[in-house]
């Protein structure tokens, strides 16, 4: 079933005794769009617990970590919020301004009032009146879910007021402080912490700032329960959490699979692939081989240099050149800086080129350690954690490819000719880009 | 209780004062932007440190007590 | 030297101590604007620009407190104290002591929020510290217009020359600034300049 260019399919652990499979539990088995009633069937009415912080003891217990990817547990950020002693705000981040993944626009397509009932239990559960949806600047989805909240009001569901606020189309919409920038009426660009968003965000107000997946994981374990959450995946990282995998054909899908689940059975590594990208543009390369021996958890990846993040996984195949795709992308992060920090805007810009000319023949022989000195003096140096994650992803692709930069320093390139394989948004665009028109 | 130096990288515009004052500390990148060479103060450079965080014309350069 | 009273020469006091602190107002105009552009007095290391704006406006207030007091207590022209911070409440030179005045003001508030930098937020600051730029030709015009000293002879050129140095650190300034790439088209700038040198 695909729906335009990325195909809907279902995997998950086989559970050992033979105990019913608990997948698909956010994408509908039958692969349709569920509509209020149908929603209602199937997971009974929106279950409010009468006042704040009530839920917040089975979030925690569930072991819910973010699914934004930072991976922050729920239940200590739900306490935090609460605790705050102001009218909070909380926001569903559905920017995923992330070019590598579409799990959260495809989960806001096909089970929207998850994400609704847990943006409502979320605000109930932190004694918030006033939420927002942030959402990837889609026009026909946000239609669609403005159309989705009116029936919820109408229909007495949404106790709290849902505002729908577009994100601007800059890799840095996601990040939490640009986001509560943008709801603020500014750039997306983030913001020096202290103060934390829990502490201070829209309007000054503490802010819960969750991802719509994390959102939509809270609206189950409110309906079913911790110990039911806790049915698949891992001790330490529990649950099921959704996927974009991008294989080597250039196809693309979204998967909903446990915490846990090895790469082989989500990726299928055919033989003509090279590396595997895992957690997008501030993700960590793997060599095939490597990947392949891997499971999707945090427990499983960290020891190789990546994380489960969000889930993001693309095979690059053998065909491409990883030089020449790493260039490309560390252009673009370079040019999605935002400007604000001197390491940063410098660096950044710097290592694109310096990658660009590692990517053509015979690449000057001081290029690498040119590298390596701007990498150590961008990490860490931001506001924001863009110039580390982009360094992750130039550090291990720098490992990983070592083959591919001895082949070009000798005037050779592995790779056969083709088209880009890694998709980067186009152009630079201009300063109104990092607001958006209300 | 000891002290930590933070740099606020949005407020800061590379004006190398806090250089000058705290060279200990504190050295520039070939960009002209602070490198801390580690947070904590010694006791030693206490002095110092607070006259590099008032002398930063851009209010970058932060002083906190750690808890 | 007969015929100098004490009246006489409490105003001839507050006259000089005046004169002394427009010329230093005049280099802590000059030596904040360049702290803010980054500029540099050859010979001194950074530290020393910050360095001396800071004190220089400390020296200046000193001046300032001197010609005010001075110009209170001398018998010959009655100002007031009200009129020190007042506009127009001085029977003597209304408007121009009057300008005194708001200049006196709007540097008290410099200095006050300057003191509690910390304290008061780097934004608050920033936004107080721009009356900077209204309150050295308040100044001027009140040097000029309360006494006959400035409208002409050396005391002229020297009011010219201070003219002349703020006027040329604000043009400076002022170009640096049109120069200034936004924050969004800075990592563009980098970029193409690489691309040239490579």
């Amino acid at each position: 079933m695909t729906t335009r260019g990325t195909s809907l399919l279902i995997a998950g652990s086989p559970r050992p005794g033979g105990q019913p499979a608990q997948l698909p539990r956010l994408l509908p088995a039958d692969g349709r769009q569920a509509g209020l009633p149908a929603h209602l069937d199937q997971h009974g009415p929106l279950p409010y617990r009468g006042g704040p912080g009530r839920l917040i003891p089975d979030v925690t217990e569930s072991g819910l970590t973010g699914r934004g990817g930072a991976a922050f547990p729920v239940g200590r950020k739900l306490t935090a919020v609460a605790a705050a002693g102001r009218r909070p705000v909380v926001v569903a981040n559905g920017a995923e301004s992330e070019p590598l993944s579409a799990k959260d626009k495809t989960l806001l397509r096909y089970s929207p009032h998850l994400v609704l009932d847990g943006l409502q239990l979320a605000a109930e559960a932190v004694g918030a009146r006033r939420t927002v949806l942030y959402l990837h600047a889609d026009l026909a989805l946000r239609d669609q879910l403005i159309g989705l909240l009116s029936e919820r009001r109408s229909g007495g569901l949404d106790r709290a007021d849902v505002e729908v606020v577009a994100a601007p189309p800059r890799f840095l919409s996601g990040q939490e402080t640009a986001a509560v920038n943008v709801i603020n009426g500014g750039a997306a660009v983030p913001a020096f912490t202290p103060p934390r968003t829990f502490e201070r965000g829209v309007g000054g107000q503490p802010t819960l700032v969750q991802n719509v997946e994390t959102l939509a994981h809270l609206a189950l374990i409110a309906r079913y329960g911790a110990a039911w959450f806790r049915g698949i995946g891992t001790a330490d990282e529990p649950g099921s959490m959704l996927c974009t995998i991008r294989q080597a054909d250039g196809s693309s899908a979204v998967a909903e699979a446990a915490l846990g689940t090895p790469l082989r059975d989500l990726l299928g590594f055919p033989g003509h692939v090279q590396a595997v990208l895992v957690g997008g543009y501030h993700g960590g390369w793997l060599p095939a081989g490597r990947a392949e021996r891997l499971a999707l958890s945090d427990a499983g990846l960290r020891p190789s240099g990546a994380s489960a993040g969000a889930g993001v996984l693309a095979a690059l195949p053998a065909a491409a050149c990883g030089l020449a795709e790493m260039a490309r992308v560390a252009r673009y992060l370079a040019l999605e800086s935002a400007g604000q920090c001197g390491p940063c805007l410098n660096g950044l810009p710097r290592i694109a080129t310096a990658l660009a000319e590692l990517s053509g023949s015979r690449p000057d022989g001081c290029v690498i350690a040119d590298l390596e000195r701007w990498a150590g003096l961008v990490e860490g140096r931001g506001a924001c954690h863009h110039p580390d994650g982009a360094m992750r992803f130039v550090r291990s692709g720098l490992q990983v490819f070592a083959g591919e930069i001895r082949s070009h320093q000798q005037g050779m390139c592995t790779a056969a000719a083709g088209r880009a394989f890694l998709p980067v948004p186009a152009g630079p665009g201009s300063e109104n880009d990092w607001r958006m028109p209300r | 209780m000891s002290k930590q130096l933070r740099i606020n990288p949005i407020a800061c515009g590379g004006h190398g004062l806090c250089a000058e004052l705290l060279p200990e500390l504190i050295t520039l990148d070939e960009w002209g932007y602070p490198v801390l060479a580690s947070q904590q103060v010694p006791p030693g450079l206490e002095r110092e440190a607070r006259r590099a965080v008032a002398s930063c014309p851009a209010l970058a350069l932060l002083l906190s007590a750690v808890r | 030297m007969s015929g100098i009273t004490s009246g006489t020469a409490l105003w001839y006091a507050s006259r000089a101590t005046g004169i002394i602190s427009l010329v230093l107002l005049t280099a802590v105009m000059v030596l904040g604007i360049l702290v803010n552009r980054q500029g540099r007095l050859p010979g001194l290391p950074r530290f020393a620009v910050t360095g001396l704006h800071r004190n220089l406006s400390l020296l200046a207030v000193g001046f300032v407190a001197v010609h005010v007091a001075t110009a209170i207590a001398d018998p010959f022209v009655t100002i007031g104290l009200a009129a020190v911070f007042i506009p127009l409440a001085s029977p003597y030179r209304s408007v121009w002591i009057g300008l005194g005045a708001v200049s006196l003001d709007l540097i008290i508030a410099l200095i006050v929020t300057s003191l509690a930098r910390a304290r008061i937020g780097r934004r608050t600051w920033r936004a107080v510290h721009w009356l900077a730029y209204a309150s050295w030709p308040v100044a001027l015009a009140h040097s000029i217009g309360s006494s006959g000293d400035l409208q002409g002879g050396p005391l002229l050129a020297l009011a010219a020359a201070c003219t002349l140095a703020v006027a040329g650190a604000v043009g400076w300034r002022a170009q640096r600034t049109l120069r200034t790439i936004p924050r969004a088209r800075r990592v563009a700038a980098v970029l193409s300049s690489q691309a040239g040198a490579r």
